[in-house]
């Protein structure tokens, strides 16, 4: 494994190693030294082109703790702004020695351009391409879940989850469907018809366009930004409307099964896709989740940049 | 391929190496037993349970992954952390018996050193291991051995356990010295 540009270049096998490895790094990261050696010397570029704060910050502090040095890049405040392409920015950071870049951008496709140019010749990261895939989230959901809900098994087989809201812009419910299912888990997707994405029946899941239907039958629920940027066109009448129907508020927890827990990828639109107490209650694990991403992102970056990956691909040992 | 070491002098040598540890230490109150995975975890719950016989007490044992402290990590292939447990009375101010199966380099030891100097600050740290190949490349040794086994550096080890591989042995693999 060289990049980590989609859920679907994954085998299950590689997913639950990533799970593992980050099982191991939370545990090691959470000794009286926070820091590891394992990352000395290496360069690790953030390219962020888009706006993030989780994300960002996750994989700072994912490589900071391995001892890796950082190099923050935004759009803001760079070339990028002045019009600068996606070509002579990698190939600056390769003259610059980059060993890997963490690429957010609003283009779909962009880190997988990225990692088959020629342009430079670390590790890519996707860290959220346009409405195409935002595998480490999707990985820190699975982990998120599998710490919670899959009473010591490695992988979630049995498990029911719900991703609920504007599939139709969203990276992460795309790149979770898929490593879910995969990890054996069954998804169901609650949504609006006009916030699906065309050929969404193709995809591993169910769908439904009643919660209250579904909600009772979950082990755990995935709430969806409302992309408030991305509604110029007319997808639900008014955000009231869109909040009885597909909200998550305090009744809807109660009708939910004893254990299940309440996700959100962040950042949320408080009193839009869930109530404050929803989002603050007992169920929740939001705030988790950004502590298990820093844990993923270490074991991302780790399994990506700490061994030799010639060696690796071409099989021959020292 | 020849047999270094057959499963009853692997059974003997953990035995002495149980009765050394206590003989060094004052008995078992202090000890904290961590066996660097796989192979050295496994020696270092069959050292425990050896130690529980002689003591009729539990002893203090967990693992010690050193992956994340490798100094070869880069000439490798990425390889998978293992479990890191480390008993209920942590490590500050106990005497800590590292256990490997083989000591070679030294270079494991010298991760395993930086690994626990993460957790925290023991009062002493021990090494014991079931073969002491040489070829040292860092100024390490152990405190107890199995067995001292000389090795041409075109040979290689190879021990096997039960636990993992169905049965006790030490093999030395290539051409003799």
């Amino acid at each position: 494994m060289k990049h980590l540009l989609s859920i679907n270049d994954l085998s299950k096998a590689e997913a639950i190693s990533i799970l593992d490895t980050a099982q191991e790094l939370a545990r090691a990261s959470d000794g009286p030294m926070k820091k590891l050696p394992t990352l000395r010397g290496r360069t690790i570029v953030n390219l962020f082109a888009e706006d993030s704060t989780r994300t960002r910050i996750s994989f700072e502090a994912a490589a900071k703790r391995l001892s890796a040095d950082v190099i923050n890049f935004s759009s803001k405040g760079s070339s990028i702004s002045k019009g600068e392409s996606l070509k002579d920015t990698a190939q600056t950071l390769q003259a610059m020695g980059a060993d890997a870049v963490i690429i957010r951008h609003s283009a779909s496709g962009a880190a997988q351009r990225l990692a088959d140019s020629k342009w430079m010749s670390g590790s890519v990261i996707n860290a959220g391409d346009g409405t195409h895939e935002h595998p480490s989230q999707a990985l820190l959901d699975a982990f998120t879940i599998r710490k919670h809900l899959s009473k010591g098994a490695n992988d979630l087989t049995g498990l029911r989850v719900a991703i609920v809201g504007d599939v139709l812009h969203s990276r992460v419910a795309r790149s979770n469907v898929l490593l879910l299912s995969n990890l054996g888990a069954q998804v169901v997707l609650v949504a609006p018809p006009t916030l699906l994405p065309v050929g969404v029946q193709s995809w591993p899941c169910q769908i439904s366009y009643d919660l209250d239907e579904v909600i009772a039958s979950v082990d755990a629920i995935m709430m969806l930004r409302i992309q408030l940027e991305r509604m110029s066109e007319m997808y639900f009448p008014n955000a009231r409307e869109y909040s009885r129907y597909f909200g998550l508020n305090s009744d809807r927890i109660r009708a939910m099964k004893a254990e299940a827990i309440v996700m959100h990828p962040g950042p949320m639109n408080r009193g839009l896709e869930i109530t404050a107490d929803a989002a603050d209650g007992a169920r929740s694990v939001i705030v988790e989740q950004v502590a298990n991403g820093v844990s993923i992102r270490m074991a991302i970056l780790y399994l990506l940049l700490a061994g030799n990956q010639e060696i690796a691909e071409n099989g021959v040992s020292s | 391929m020849s047999l270094a070491l057959p499963a009853p002098d692997i059974a003997r040598a953990l035995i002495r190496i149980s009765h050394e540890i206590l003989e060094r230490n004052s008995g078992s109150a202090k000890i904290t037993l961590l066996g660097i995975p796989t192979r050295g975890a496994h020696l270092a719950k069959r050292i425990a349970s050896e130690i529980e016989k002689i003591e009729g007490t539990s002893v203090q044992m967990g693992t010690l992954d050193i992956t994340l402290h490798r100094d070869d990590l880069r000439m490798r292939a990425p390889r998978a952390l293992m479990p890191t447990v480390i008993p209920s009375l942590g490590v500050e101010g106990r005497d800590v018996v590292l256990v490997d199966d083989v000591l070679f380099s030294g270079r494991t030891i010298r991760a395993a050193l930086d690994a626990l100097g993460e957790i925290g600050r023991p009062k002493s740290v021990q090494l014991a291991v079931l073969v002491d190949r040489g070829h040292r490349q860092l100024p390490i040794r152990a405190d107890f051995v199995g067995k001292n086994l000389p090795t041409s550096i075109e040979q290689s080890i190879v021990v096997h356990l039960t636990e993992l591989d169905g049965a006790d042995e030490v093999l030395i693999e290539g051409p003799l010295p």
